[in-house]
């Protein structure tokens, strides 16, 4: 079928299903039947390649980083901003940018993939860069294993072109990069680290060492083109190839601050010569992604949604935002998206919600009560059905601030009942 | 081993202990510690493949001091990869025979076929038992050797038998996880009377409501696989 067609075909398929209010992957899975090679084709015009991140926790946020930061700097930049990162995705987002003949008005493709996807994406579109951002347990129902999920990493380096970042704090990660330095069929592949200050390596355990008597010993670490030395609530500091520099941050969270080191690494393995100065600037505009800390306002207050999708990540937002002052609800689904298994939830602290008694929905509210009371943190009501669950949240807290802690398919179905009371971000 | 949520065992039975008026005291036993005189309730999860090869070792070293234990009478829960060790061997779909402690009359096969999802089991000492299982190992029951409980909805063992985990005296091994001791609090409070009987010969009057663990059990049993 000539390109030209499965183009306006696709277009008014994706139009269609945006007028019926979701389902960001089906006119990518229409394209995809009918011109099987469309992504690669459309991908293949791009002087500057394509750029794939993978890794459990922090994706969007970064590929959004990157996005801005690549921008400031006079780069095109495609981009699969939905936050459905399944390959066809990928394919839906390029329907939405390309002119009738197939063109993409872009110099470069910046991706996200979830680790079993960028796989099954590397075997037919060889990325120039690559972005390895950790290997976290994340719905182990899903993938089996956190050294299947390394294996899958190890595959995506090795398909990568030009250059290959790397998180030096995570081990598993930092095998890949010693299986590639000590190959020496892979020189012309550069290798390069964003990493952290010793000080502040207890913020981020990795699941090894959750329960561990003591924390992971450090080895050896490689040097790192961006560290991250420090933060607090205005910024952060870095050094970056050797040289200290400051900036002050709208991002807020440990987690989201130490992936703008990923970011600037990457981009600095993008672009070599960039001038540090422009690049933070960039840096300090950046606000959260599509539900990784959003805020909407709702009757005069804002009502913050959090992602939490594991263990780690529940963690470090815990940590990352104060209760005080907040009304908190947690919402917990267990869709495929959001994982089947309860486990992880066992795996988390909740004690520092003590004060504060916690509103609890999701179609798994109860085995969260069931959480919280082993925590003896204080639960304020238990319901369900999210519809009923927002509107008494909201209505019982009117007057102040207020965070929902949430699984994804739990923060789609919250986004979409609050776009009915509120104006909320649209993302495609 | 423990990356699999298994930790939440650990939290209910202290919780509980606590709560029925008792001090727990945790000692975790890392690969080269010297194990305790003696211990009330032994509880271990489950791990990658990789972390079950790291820990076989030692664990061989302590075998012989749990079996005498387990003899005993004294509580215990293995989830998993510790299920599998605590059988007689766990061979790896790569021929690699790893020899377990020979508690349960069991033996395992790693194969290429993963058993996971929501799974609801009835033993007839603990009513209905409700978890997620998630192994690729099979685990096949000697004939003397008594099933945990049966299965009515989920694999369990492995693809054929339609039982779940295996029991010798007060040892209780399992693939669930979910975790398994929260929403199935007869199981944890088996382990707490009886180690508790043991050593003090009496059990206290107090009582826990148990209504969240009800409630996330009933939405639990009707999820899909």
């Amino acid at each position: 079928m000539p390109q030209s067609f499965t183009i306006i075909f696709g277009k008014a398929v994706r139009y269609v299903a945006r007028l019926r209010g979701g389902g960001s992957a089906l006119p990518g899975l229409f394209v995809e039947r009918i011109s099987p090679s469309f992504v690669p084709d459309t991908l293949a015009q791009l002087p500057q390649g394509v750029v794939v991140i993978s890794g459990t926790n922090g994706k969007t946020t970064t590929t959004k980083m990157v996005v801005s930061l690549l921008e400031s700097q006079g780069v095109k930049v495609f981009t699969n901003r939905t936050g459905s990162n399944f390959v066809r995705g990928v394919a839906a987002a390029l329907l939405g940018e390309i002119d009738t003949k197939g063109k993409l008005n872009a110099d470069i493709a910046v991706l996200e993939l979830d680790e079993a996807h960028a796989v099954k994406f590397v075997e037919v579109i060889k990325p120039s860069y690559s972005l390895l951002l950790n290997v976290m347990r994340d719905q182990l129902d899903r993938f089996g294993e956190i050294d299947t999920t390394a294996k899958m990493l190890e595959k995506i380096a090795a398909a990568t072109t030009t250059a290959v970042v790397m998180n030096r704090e995570d081990e598993r990660i930092r095998r890949v990069g010693l299986a590639y330095s000590t190959d020496p069929s892979s020189k012309d592949l550069k290798l390069s680290y964003f990493g952290l200050d010793a000080k502040l390596k207890s913020h981020f355990p990795n699941d090894d060492d959750f329960h561990a008597a003591a924390p992971m010993q450090t080895k050896t670490l490689p040097a790192a083109d961006v560290i991250l030395k420090d933060f607090n609530e205005q910024g952060a500091a870095f050094t970056i190839d050797g040289n200290n520099f400051a900036t002050p941050l709208k991002l807020k969270g440990i987690y989201n601050i130490f992936n703008s080191a990923a970011a600037l690494a990457l981009v600095r393995a993008i672009i070599p010569n960039t001038e540090t100065g422009s690049l933070l600037k960039a840096l300090s505009e950046v606000t959260p992604a599509f539900g990784r800390g959003e805020t909407v306002i709702v009757k005069g207050q804002p009502l913050e949604l959090v992602l939490v999708k594991n263990p780690a990540g529940f963690k470090l937002a815990l940590e990352s935002f104060s209760p005080e002052g907040y009304a908190t609800m947690i919402a917990i689904n267990d869709n495929y998206a959001d994982g089947r298994d309860m486990s992880w939830l066992w795996d988390v602290d909740f004690t520092s919600l003590t004060n504060s008694p916690v509103y609890i929905s999701g179609i798994r509210a109860y085995d969260m009560a069931l959480r919280l009371q082993y925590d003896e943190v204080g639960m304020e009501k238990v319901e369900p059905k999210l519809t009923h669950a927002l509107s008494e949240f909201i209505s019982l807290h009117t007057d102040i601030p207020k965070r929902i802690y949430c699984t994804y398919t739990a923060m789609l179905a919250l986004r979409k009942e609050l776009s009915k009371i509120t104006e909320v971000e649209m993302i495609a | 081993m423990n990356i699999y949520g298994d930790h939440g065992n650990l939290q209910v039975l202290m919780r509980r202990l606590e709560w029925y008026g008792y001090e727990p005291q945790v000692i975790s036993y890392n690969i080269g510690d010297s194990l305790p005189d003696s211990a009330d309730i032994i509880i271990g999860g489950g791990g990658q493949d990789s972390g079950q090869a790291k820990i076989h070792a030692d664990l061989l070293k302590i075998g012989p001091t749990l079996k005498s234990w387990a003899d005993n009478g004294t509580p215990m829960l293995v989830v998993c990869g510790l299920y599998q060790l605590f059988g007689r061997f766990f061979e790896t779909l790569d021929g690699t025979h790893l020899e377990g402690i020979g508690i349960l009359d069991i033996k395992t096969y790693g194969t290429n076929e993963r058993l996971i999802g929501n799974i609801v089991t009835h033993s007839s000492m603990f009513g209905d038992i409700i978890g997620y299982e998630n192994h690729s190992g099979q685990t096949h029951l000697a004939d003397g050797t008594q099933a945990f409980a049966s299965v009515i909805r989920g694999a369990g063992n492995n693809s054929k038998d339609g039982h779940e985990g295996a029991l010798y005296k007060n040892v209780i091994g399992t693939y669930l996880h979910g975790s398994i001791l929260p929403k199935n609090p007869k199981v944890a409070d088996f382990l707490i009377k009886t180690a508790v009987k043991k050593r003090y010969g009496e059990f206290s009057h107090n009582i826990i409501d148990d209504m969240f663990a009800d409630m996330a059990r009933e939405v639990a049993r009707n999820r899909p696989r």
